[in-house]
């Protein structure tokens, strides 16, 4: 597509002529670089709550945000207006940041090359509410179906569309269209007067509405949340203390997020923050261990075309047979390192500052078979779906809550057992890895990563791997 | 932030999705500019300054709902905006639950309840460069073990909410904040660990010194320099203020009403019953002046107001909006939350734990072997079950002494344990933003170790 056919050209009559006298207002200060990121944004969501459809939602925003880079400085400012009076405003606001002649040469804007990993011709939200409104109601149908324990049921379902358009004070101009959605269920349980369990399940990805008719239906997803929430009535108290762990393969993949994902983003590193500070080239997991963030893979959640600085997405090796190999950077990260971008300069909408972000983490196949993982386990617990995670990148100390798990007793699953966070030090815990299994699946589609207040989608993925010692904080 | 028109933008849109078909419609609209200054190392790191508003509406067609909402405050944005809600009624169920809180229950508060300072927006921006700048340097040169920093921050936002609805209500509020943040790094042989301190206020006045900032930013991170992991035992566990005001969100997430008529909540059906240590009572109050709970009305339009949640052990009350109320067969209590669109949900005033007896040195030294809680991580607490298990980073007590740093430990147990079990409330009660609890003292949990 040609700039004059994209999405801001057409609709705001926007040029490149433009985009260049906004970056040159951006720079009049001073500054080493500017860039300009449009966004226009429109969302819907849908719920069912207890078989009704209790809410339906829809509302668009948009914006630009204006960002100018001097040294290690980073002005911002940002409108919701997009006249050309507010945004020389918002670059004059954001030029205050830097003094003293640019040291930018100027360049005009050449469009980045063009891919589309996300080829949706017609996007969710584009569809008629009438076929999307169907998938909530067949979630909560088919959750109850699943067994008369099953007593509450929610189902939402949630996409958006984002256009996006990128112009660099580099010479970068890119524009890309994002859709995205998602679908889960949550699902409660109770039997003999006992107390409640609830089950979760959900996905998507950039991806069109057939996914949800043909690939992961709202069935699969009830299932898998009533599947949980009834596993969970016969569960007994997690262990306390250190133990064997196996982890399942897929979402589990969090531990990769939260253990050394978040450490190995350069803007932690280059201020010598992060636990894996100065820790390039040095043995940070088992010889087992290769882990990529790779942000090209075909219609994943965690994927983009380009950034949100608009360097193209790539496959980045961060740990290889154990060695830490490289950081996830973002655009001032790069320049203040003197190393390439790699895609990873993320940001949560026009009013925020990019930042290094994990795209889609996970972790490569190995050669065990995943049955003979688990027998290999006298006494243990085996982990296969959990809630959120959070780490201190400092300490390196990670936690995450394992919502679904089996006691492991003489290379046998026995009994399911409660929730219960697990809790590890990131440049330690990928050394107990004595495991790894070859059924590398990435996660259904429905991760969400938090930073300095900033969200945005991502995705994991793990095989079924074998850990020798974490500790699990349960209370038996 | 003055002059304009927004409340009549807000009455103006009800009309018109009334004139639309609408049976009954809420408009919400918010505005608002923060700006944000980061010092690290000494040096500016960045400025952001910025404004925005948007508005959402909810309407009602019968027992239909459907919302929607944009940052396009132009007629033809308002317009696509009220189509948009309308349509959505569409699809939605009659829900015989659904609709406006009654005439009768709609107001505000009158007294002024101090919740925009004029300071905030006049300061210079290099003055407040230079508070961030102060706090960092006391961080810095508290302790020589202080050897880096992610920095100190000051923030300040000013917003202005308007609310209108078809039975009349209208109302606008100002509100202000500002913070001072310092995040210093502490870093001794192989152990670099960090810690913050912030202070928040409605106004410049308000803010505790850069000085006093840093230098307890520079303490809590200092102190926990070659933390380690200890046994897997069960021991008394003390949550410092910082951290008790975590237990209060789970309370809030129990009492809420959503959770209470889903049944699923580890307090449903228990009002009246006794779910606690005598010593615990536990207030929302939305009404103090100056207050970061504080507003006139909910996002209903609904008065808020003092509600008793825990009364000496006793469960008095649940968190309710107009439909939570109307499922459960109650009155709100005026706790309706929503962003801009969508029905309104629930959300809290000032959530507090009142005040006890003790000193935290008196329960701490009560104590021969047990941890004191100075962070947790991670989400692991089921309201549904009342199950409890989340990363913690601490110190131990030994012979009531803060004796040795400890971290990579989890806490489990039962929240209702935990509310049975705690032994002593502290007399350290302080606001420091929307909740707050004094140091606590749960007799028994299990800390998860080697």
């Amino acid at each position: 597509m040609a700039f004059s056919e994209s999405f801001f050209a057409s609709r705001f009559g926007i040029t490149t002529g433009n985009l260049e006298s906004y970056l040159g207002d951006a720079l009049r200060e001073g500054g080493d670089y500017a860039d300009l990121y449009f966004e226009y944004l429109s969302t819907s969501q849908i719920s069912i709550d207890e078989s009704i459809v209790k809410s339906a939602t829809e509302g668009v925003s948009l914006g630009v945000g204006v960002r100018v880079i001097a040294g290690e400085r980073t002005g911002y400012a940002y409108s919701d207006d997009l006249s050309p009076e507010k945004i020389r405003k918002a670059a004059r606001v954001a030029a205050c940041i830097a003094a003293g002649p640019s040291k930018v040469d100027k360049t005009s804007l050449e469009e980045g090359q063009k891919r589309n990993l996300y080829p949706v011709f017609t996007a969710p939200h584009e569809t008629e509410f009438a076929e999307r409104v169907d998938l909530v109601k067949r979630a909560d149908a088919a959750a109850r179906a699943c067994d008369p324990r099953i007593f509450q049921v929610q189902a939402t379902y949630a996409d958006s569309l984002r256009q996006v358009m990128i112009a660099t004070s580099a010479g970068i101009l890119s524009f890309d269209r994002q859709p995205l959605a998602r679908l889960s269920v949550a699902a409660l349980a109770k039997q003999n007067g006992g107390p409640p369990q609830r089950g979760y399940a959900g996905g998507g990805g950039r991806v069109e509405l057939s996914f949800f008719l043909e690939e992961k239906t709202p069935e699969h997803f009830a299932r898998e949340a009533a599947r949980q929430a009834i596993v969970q009535l016969d569960a007994v108290d997690a262990p306390a203390g250190e133990t064997t762990i196996v982890l399942g393969p897929g979402w589990p993949g969090v531990l990769l997020h939260e253990a050394v994902g978040h450490g190995l983003e350069a803007d932690f590193n280059r201020k010598k923050v992060s636990a894996f500070s100065d820790r390039i080239g040095q043995q940070v997991a088992s010889p087992l261990c290769t882990v990529i963030d790779d942000g090209t893979i075909r219609n994943r959640r965690g994927s983009l075309n380009v950034d949100d600085e608009g360097n193209p997405t790539q496959r980045n090796v961060l740990i290889e047979n154990g060695i830490l190999r490289g950081y996830l950077q973002d655009q001032l990260s790069s320049r203040i390192l003197h190393e390439a971008p790699t895609g990873n300069g993320r940001r949560e909408s026009y009013e925020h500052i990019p930042m290094p972000r994990m795209t889609n983490t996970f972790m490569l196949a190995g050669e065990s078979d995943p049955e003979d993982i688990i027998r290999s386990v006298p006494k243990g617990i085996y982990c296969v779906n959990f809630g959120g995670g959070q780490v201190d990148i400092t300490s390196g100390n990670f936690v995450f809550s394992a919502s679904e798990s089996y006691l492991i007793e003489n290379g046998k699953l026995t009994r399911p057992v409660r929730s219960a966070t697990l809790i590890g030090n990131g440049p330690e815990a990928l050394r107990y890895v004595s495991m790894v299994g070859n059924d590398l699946q990435l996660d259904e589609g429905i991760g969400i990563c938090g930073k300095e207040g900033q969200s945005v989608p991502v995705g994991v993925g793990i095989p079924t791997i074998k850990i020798d010692r974490m500790t699990v904080g349960g209370t038996a | 932030m003055n002059g304009n028109h927004l409340a009549e933008l807000a009455v103006e849109t009800v009309k018109q999705a009334l004139e639309r078909g609408a049976t009954d419609a809420e408009c919400t609209i918010s505005e608002g500019s923060e700006f944000s200054a980061n010092v690290r190392m000494r040096e500016v790191e960045s400025l952001k300054q910025a404004g925005s508003r948007a508005t959402g509406l909810r309407i009602l067609v019968g027992q239909h709902t459907g919302s929607a909402y944009t940052s396009d405050l132009s007629p033809e944005g308002i317009g696509r905006m009220v189509g948009s809600a309308i349509g959505l009624a569409s699809i939605t169920t009659a829900d015989p639950h659904a609709g406006l809180p009654d005439a009768a229950e709609l107001g505000a508060i009158a007294e002024e309840l101090q919740l925009y300072c004029p300071d905030v927006e006049t300061l210079e921006t290099s003055f407040k460069i230079e508070l961030a700048r102060k706090a960092e340097a006391a961080a810095l040169e508290a302790d020589p073990r202080i050897t880096n920093s992610e920095g100190a921050s000051f923030d300040s936002h000013v917003g202005r909410r308007i609310f209108a609805n078809s039975r009349g209500f209208v109302g606008e509020y100002n509100s202000s904040y500002c913070s001072l943040t310092a995040v210093p790094v502490a870093r001794e042989g192989g152990s670099m660990e960090r810690d913050y301190w912030m202070s928040l206020s409605r106004g410049f006045a308000g803010l505790e010194s850069p000085d006093h900032i840093g230098r307890v930013a520079a303490d809590r991170a200092v102190r926990r320099l070659g933390a380690r992991k200890v046994e897997t035992q069960r021991v008394p566990v003390v949550f410092e203020p910082r951290t008790a005001r975590s237990l209060l969100g789970s309370i809030f997430e129990a009492v809420h009403g959503e959770t209470i008529y889903r049944n699923a909540s580890f307090l449903a059906g228990k009002l009246g019953q006794k779910v606690a240590t005598e010593n615990l009572t536990v207030i929302d109050d939305g009404t103090i002046p100056g207050f970061f709970g504080t507003t006139p009305f909910d996002d209903e339009g609904v008065p808020t107001r003092r509600t008793a949640i825990i009364e000496h052990g006793v469960l008095k009350n649940y968190l309710l909006n107009t439909y939570t109320a109307r499922k459960l067969g109650m009155k709100t209590t005026g706790n309706a939350s929503r962003g801009l669109s969508g029905n309104a949900g629930i959300g809290h005033g000032s959530l507090f734990i009142e005040r006890g007896a003790c000193s935290p040195a008196e329960i701490i030294a009560a104590i021969s072997n047990g941890l004191y809680v100075t962070e947790l991580i991670g989400s692991g607490v089921n309201v549904v079950t009342g199950d409890y298990s989340r990363g913690a980073v601490g110190l131990w007590i030994r012979n009531g002494e803060l004796a040795f740093p400890v971290s990579e430990v989890t806490i489990a147990g039962n929240l209702n344990n935990m509310l049975m079990d705690m032994e002593a409330i502290g007399s350290d009660l302080e606001f420091r933003g929307s909740t707050a609890a004094p140091t606590v003292l749960i007799r028994e949990m299990t800390v998860g170790g080697k």
